[in-house]
């Protein structure tokens, strides 16, 4: 039905972006090789149609959710087999690690001097990637079952296990709460999220040795697991497809969920009325009486390939420019929370704007996060099954990240 | 044949042997001895559209010149080998030295990934190798006794799980036994249960697993044996008939002499097959409950934002020293009859 949805999207952006084109004529001359590789979604799809309609450009583009696992090697190639990757906060790490992707700062002076600072991801001082899309996982709740249950919209995770007690106790709902807690990258996000939330750091100042292992660290597994309490059994396997599809098959009242969910959920298409109405996107909530939401922020951008002609990283870089200008983010207004000044936020994006606004941390940019992040998701579902104690879970995760770590050559 | 005649007959399929099995299982045991280069850190100012923060960074140049001068890394020789990620030598001591009772020395060893991976690997290797040549059988045996004319669509149904595609399989199988699935209500009602989930429960999960393992491979089983059956002599089974055999006598004294070689042959396809199972794993989204060798490897290379080449590549070389150890006794008893009949 997504896939559907989805490709539904592109067509009638791609229809509409043609007949824009052909209105306005053609603003973008890019004289190169302009070849994409990107994620599959509906915004960053908009982006690279829009760079497509650049005159003189070879243009190519490849949209699958498998880019991560082929961007470094594809890069690494000479020259590179893309010239432009559009990554995220953690995804960018992996090609930065390698020295995969330029510097931006010439070609923004000569090129797009005017693209705002806040799209602009900068590492020691120098542009590595524009972002043109905010996400974030934060609060869904459905107004009518809050209602019939007698509780306020939670802002705290504690108010949010209430809540679930409420829900379930007068018998609405056996298992009110939904995340996306699939063993791997979910799990492990989840407790960043969480970990964050109640302040931790993962790792000591300045070094790669892992600092997880602590009171807070306890603390943010021990929440992690009262609120699974409230999911169904096999929360374990849930990853975005499949809570998106509990939401709107109204298996759920409170949803810790992808901001870029909120407009397929809200969309008319694959729920009732009854459900998308009363659907509710709120900021992440906070949790142990600290003032920083329990969430990441996280950005969509793109990079140019290092490995390149300096002509054909023009070329990519005016057609990248070009796919983000004010028309495409109009055009696709409702398909993601863009970075752009012309974009008007619906109420599809009122979840990510309330989670940015209030202190949230951004997913840290760090070279052996990526490494951290996988021992989290391996090593945390024992604990999730009730099989070990939290301290022995956190203890394995940082033995498990010192083994990679170790092989990566960031802990001697 | 002449030797001369024998080395130009055997010479393509040599060369194809050694530049697709032997040249990529050099390179990945010389991958699986190097690490990557000691990183070098420098702090950086880090900005975006939610603010800036100080956090460390790799410094490129330095780095370029390290890779410049050993492109292949740091040597680790058996390092990677005997690390937590694989034999984790220094665990399983401590865990031997700290733990006053087999119980905890085994949960502490069952606590490490290669362990555990190899744990619910050998369990499904040694439950679904016997039961593939079991029900393998059985169906042959009954196929066989058919009448002609249904024998046809009865062989097209039964190869049915072996034509759909493992991940496809696993995934279908997944969906029924949701909660919400065919499977899994029928079975919440029939234990008036609303709770019982076969994902949630690590038991159930490495049951479903291990009997999705048997559905999938016992085709394969059942038409080895079933050719082999077609190769019984009538005369025998006739003349066992008038001594006065009953079926099973039939079946135990003159079919299977008949089908031992082939039982022997589908042990080591199903020995080897079963000790790389994978594509249920992910199918089944089972990771929580059960993880195999072949998974370790996937979860390396795909797990994550950054690739763990050496340890890939070690529990590979590991994985195909599991398969010759296992593979060691059927082979030593057919070389044995090899040289009986010989004489």
């Amino acid at each position: 039905m997504t896939k559907f949805t989805k490709l539904m999207g592109a067509t009638a952006m791609a229809v509409t972006m043609g007949s824009a084109a052909f209105a306005d004529g053609h603003g973008c001359v890019a004289e190169g090789r302009v070849s994409i590789l990107s994620n599959d979604f509906a915004a960053v799809n908009a982006v690279s149609a829009g760079a497509g309609e650049c005159q003189g450009a070879d243009f190519s583009h490849n949209a699958t959710t498998e880019h991560r696992d082929i961007q470094v090697a594809a890069l690494t190639a000479n020259p590179a087999e893309y010239t432009v990757a559009v990554v995220a906060n953690s995804s960018i790490v992996a090609l930065l690690n390698e020295g995969l992707i330029r510097p931006l700062d010439d070609l923004i002076a000569e090129h797009a001097p005017d693209i705002p600072m806040n799209q602009r991801i900068t590492v020691d001082g120098q542009v590595v990637a524009i972002a043109f899309m905010a996400n974030a996982q934060h609060l869904f709740y459905r107004s009518d079952v809050l209602e019939a249950a007698g509780v306020e919209p939670p802002t705290t995770y504690e108010e949010v296990l209430a809540a679930a007690e409420a829900i379930r106790s007068q018998g609405l709902m056996e298992n009110p709460f939904i995340t996306n807690t699939a063993v791997g990258w979910n799990l492990g996000e989840e407790f960043v999220n969480m970990y964050l939330g109640f302040g931790g750091a993962f790792f000591e100042p300045g070094t790669a040795n892992p600092a997880v292992n602590n009171e807070t660290g306890v603390a943010a597994l021990e929440m992690m697991k009262a609120l699974a309490e409230y999911s169904d059994p096999d929360f374990l396997t849930f990853a975005s497809n499949e809570t998106a599809a509990e939401w709107e098959a109204g298996n759920a009242a409170l949803g810790f969920m992808w901001g870029s969910r909120g407009g397929p959920i809200l969309d008319d298409e694959g729920s009732t009325e009854e459900i998308t109405s009363t659907t509710v996107l709120t900021g992440a909530p906070t949790v142990g009486g600290g003032d920083t939401p329990a969430s990441t922020l996280w950005w969509d951008g793109f990079t140019i390939a290092a490995n390149i002609s300096d002509a054909d990283a023009e070329a990519s870089f005016i057609a990248m420019v070009h796919g983000m200008r004010d028309e495409v983010v109009q055009a696709n207004n409702d398909a993601a929370v863009w970075l752009s000044p012309a974009y008007v936020p619906g109420p599809a994006a009122a979840g990510v704007a309330a989670t940015a606004t209030t202190g949230t941390k951004p997913y840290p940019m760090i070279p052996f996060m990526g490494l951290m992040h996988t021992a989290l998701g391996n090593e945390l579902a024992e604990f999730m099954q009730g099989e070990e104690s939290a301290e022995q879970a956190l203890a394995d995760v940082e033995a498990a990240y010192i083994a990679a770590a170790t092989e990566q050559g960031f802990i001697q | 044949m002449p030797h001369k005649t024998f080395m130009w007959f055997i010479l393509p399929s040599a060369l194809a042997m050694f530049l697709f099995i032997f040249v990529p299982i050099i390179s990945v045991i010389v991958q699986s001895m190097y690490i990557e280069h000691e990183q070098v850190l420098v702090e950086v100012e880090n900005c975006g559209p939610f603010g800036c923060t100080v956090e460390v960074n790799v410094d490129q140049e330095a780095m370029a010149q390290l890779r410049e001068e050993q492109p292949l890394g740091r040597f680790n020789g058996l390092g990677t080998y005997t690390n937590r990620a694989h034999l984790a030598f220094t665990e399983v001591g401590e865990a031997w030295v700290t733990s006053e009772s087999w119980g905890t020395f085994l949960s502490a060893v069952y606590n490490l990934p290669f362990y555990k991976a190899l744990a619910f690997t050998l369990t499904f290797t040694f439950v679904v190798t016997p039961l593939v040549l079991f029900f393998g059988l059985f169906i042959a045996l009954g196929v066989n006794s058919l009448p002609r004319i249904f024998r046809g669509p009865t062989i097209f149904v039964s190869l049915l799980p072996m034509i759909v595609t493992p991940l496809v399989g696993s995934l279908i199988l997944f969906w029924m036994v949701d909660a919400e699935g065919v499977l899994g209500a029928a079975l919440q009602n029939l234990f008036d249960d609303n709770s019982l989930s076969l994902k949630a429960s690590p038991w159930l999960t490495w049951i479903m697993l291990m009997v999705y393992g048997v559905w999938s491979s016992t085709p394969f089983a059942f038409i080895v044996f079933y050719a082999g059956l077609q190769t019984v002599p009538e005369d025998t089974l006739e003349a066992a008939s008038l001594d006065g055999a009953g079926r099973w006598q039939k079946v135990r004294y003159v079919v299977f002499p008949y089908v031992a070689p082939l039982a022997v042959f589908i042990t080591l396809i199903q020995l080897m097959d079963n000790f790389r199972v994978f594509e249920p794993i992910v199918g089944f989204s089972a990771q929580a409950s059960a993880t195999s060798l072949s998974w370790i490897i996937f979860n390396d290379l795909r797990g994550g934002d950054v690739q763990l080449f050496g340890s890939a590549a070690a529990t590979s070389v590991l994985t195909i020293c599991g398969v010759a150890i296992l593979l060691t006794p059927v082979l030593i008893r057919t070389w044995r009859d090899f040289n009986r009949k010989r004489v």
